[in-house]
């Protein structure tokens, strides 16, 4: 019962959505909508598993002194620090308003650190492009022509080394082609071998061949 | 006697009379002219003021049930009035007028800009005939047209502008079910090597032998992400490896249902591999929904516990690069899969092996080498033949002008 059940929930739900997609009477119109509703609720109550969670971890690390165990005081600190100013000093509903505590906690403090962590891939793209755009052969020297010129076609000083050349191959140009003409070539076939994987992994699933979502072999 | 004195009495008269008279008409003359000067006569056309003219008529009004819809619209077409862009050019706008009779009162329902033909009316009810009329307004004045034929408003049983999508899902099912047909009569089948799947053995092995710990991050996304599950059943196959060579395994999720789902998969891994005791809950745990918050812990985590091999399977987003680069900063073994095509490019570049887009997908079924699942991917390799000859021949045939083939693929 333990896998027959979810496999049972699963096909029916799956084959219900199929069919709604192409009846758009109702009771039908209506099924995408409610799942999607039963799944938010669900998933809200979920948090509360999660935050559990966390707190259970980080208090039992710091509690039994292990390893890093002042990472895991940071974690409760911080939970408490949002959460008791933004469910007690917010003003209820209005906690997102301007000029409470936690409108201050969020744009003083959460805004910048996401901005710093979001910056960090500035130099994580440097770092990645140095390793990779390296000419070992010749799939490796092509990538690295093409994004020669693509970085060249889209900062100012690529329109002052070929201003003078014909519009069609100046490197903005070069660099516009090979965005909207190769790469976009190649993104879409790999959009369609990702949507063929989609619908053969949901067929699985649906008809029970695939059981490794819930435990099975 | 003399008659020139006998007559003079009546000769002063008649000279008098006479003198009198003319005086008279030349007055009356005089004055006559004066009041011609005084009064002149307009001979010019008389017209009426601009705005005192209403527009043509819009025609031709036809009202129909709106196609492939939940009911409760009729969209109403109309060839617009004359003096619309045309004419005197003086119509602002169109209003919409609705009665359930052809001769009864009609309530304004809507409006457009002048120009439109078109109107959808969604308040309806079903099954209840409804009439139109058309009203072109200029600033001062308007004109209506006449009535359209009754219309009622229904639901459909099919949406008829998805039937080329049944096609392709009833061709893709059916070249799923006869391979795995196929295979479970036996027949073998050749799948390619994807060589991020044959390293799976390497990276558990290494990080075994270097004994430091796996990490696998299924992702930033929810259960309702078909990359997320696809991901979770590649934790099973890890799952089964760290028990079974007894290597340490941490999963950090971002999202609790997440969180519970990957303890019941790699629960169940480690008690297929005979290894229960193995498991613990503490090795699956959660985080934060928070993208750069997750991204910034799971950083944190690489960098101290500096684990030997790192799974990034599942759906992603920025902080893809944050959370590849990092772990090559640390020297592990970097096995990445996602759909996520913007993402792709950056776990290329990080990571010794990527699953490209359906070799994600195909994961689970190269993995478990069972017949059934490895019958459904050669069933949607044909399904990527088919769609390469559509697009070879709708490049053909595009070339030449011929637009049919490519507009049967268009989706709604």
């Amino acid at each position: 019962m333990r896998r027959e059940v979810p496999l049972v929930i699963t096909g029916i739900v799956g084959i219900s959505l199929i069919i709604s997609f192409f009846i758009p009477h109702t009771p039908f119109n209506l099924l995408e909508t409610l799942f999607t509703d039963w799944f938010l609720i669900v998933a809200a109550f979920a948090i509360v598993l999660g935050i559990l969670n966390l707190l259970k971890i980080s208090l039992d690390k710091v509690y039994k002194k292990k390893k890093d165990w002042f990472f895991g005081l940071v974690v409760v600190f911080s939970f408490f620090f949002i959460v008791i100013p933004g469910f007690g000093f917010s003003g209820g509903r209005g906690f997102q308003n301007p000029g409470t505590p936690f409108f201050w906690i969020y744009f003083y403090i959460y805004i910048p650190l996401m901005s710093t962590m979001f910056a960090l891939l500035a130099f994580f793209v440097a770092s990645a492009s140095y390793r990779a755009f390296r000419a070992r052969n010749k799939e490796a020297t092509m990538l690295l022509l093409a994004a020669f010129f693509v970085m060249l076609g889209r900062v100012p000083i690529g329109y002052y080394l070929s201003f003078w050349l014909p519009e069609n191959y100046q490197l903005a140009a070069v660099a516009d082609w090979i965005m909207n003409f190769p790469q976009t070539a190649g993104q879409r076939a790999i959009m369609i071998g990702i949507a063929l994987g989609i619908v053969s992994t949901c067929l699985r699933m649906i008809l029970g061949i695939e059981r490794a979502y819930i435990g099975g072999e | 006697m003399d008659k020139a004195k006998v007559g003079k009495p009546e000769a002063l008269l008649s000279n008098y009379l006479l003198l009198v008279s003319l005086c008279f008409f030349l007055c009356l003359s005089i004055h006559t002219s004066i009041l011609a000067q005084e009064v002149p006569v307009e001979q010019e056309e008389v017209t009426l003021p601009e705005d005192s003219i209403p527009p043509a008529l819009p025609t031709n009004v036809v009202a129909k049930d709106t196609p492939n819809d939940v009911g409760k619209s009729i969209t109403i077409t109309w060839t617009k009035s004359l003096d619309d862009g045309a004419g005197r050019n003086n119509v602002v706008a169109y209003e919409i007028l609705r009665c359930t009779t052809v001769d009864g009162e009609y309530e304004f329902i809507g409006n457009t800009t002048a120009g439109a033909q078109q109107f959808m009316d969604t308040d309806t009810k079903d099954k209840v005939e409804y009439f139109y009329k058309i009203k072109a307004v200029t600033q001062v004045l308007s004109s209506v047209s006449l009535p359209s034929q009754p219309a009622m408003s229904t639901q459909e049983w099919f949406n008829t502008d998805r039937i080329n999508t049944l096609i392709a899902v009833l061709v893709i099912s059916f070249a799923i079910f006869y391979f795995i047909r196929r295979a479970k009569a036996g027949k073998k089948l050749y799948i390619r090597r994807i060589a991020g799947l044959e390293a799976l053995d390497e990276a558990v092995g290494r990080a075994t032998e270097m004994g430091k710990k796996v990490f696998y991050v299924p992702g930033i996304m929810d259960m309702d992400s078909m990359q997320t599950i696809a991901g979770i059943t590649i934790l099973g196959k890890v799952a089964k490896l760290t028990a079974e060579y007894e290597t340490k395994l941490e999963v950090p999720t971002c999202r609790s249902m997440v969180m519970v789902t990957c303890r019941e998969m790699v629960k169940e891994a480690y008690s297929n591999a005979g290894r229960p005791d193995g498991y613990n809950d503490d090795m699956i745990y959660y985080l934060t929904d928070d993208q750069f918050g997750f991204a910034a812990a799971v950083d944190g985590l690489f960098v101290r516990e500096k684990p030997a091999a790192i799974f990034l399977q599942g759906h992603f987003f920025a902080e893809s690069l944050i959370l590849a680069e990092t772990g090559n900063s640390i020297g592990a073994i970097q096995i990445a899969g996602t759909a996520a095509v913007a993402q792709l490019p950056f776990f290329v570049a990080a990571c010794d092996y990527t699953l490209i887009g359906e070799e994600f997908f195909a994961a689970s079924a190269y993995l478990s080498n069972d017949p059934k699942l490895l019958g459904s991917i050669k069933g949607q390799d044909v399904g990527k033949f088919l769609f390469l000859l559509a697009i070879l021949v709708g490049v053909i045939l595009a070339s030449a002008g011929i637009f049919d083939l490519s507009q049967f693929f268009v989706t709604r």
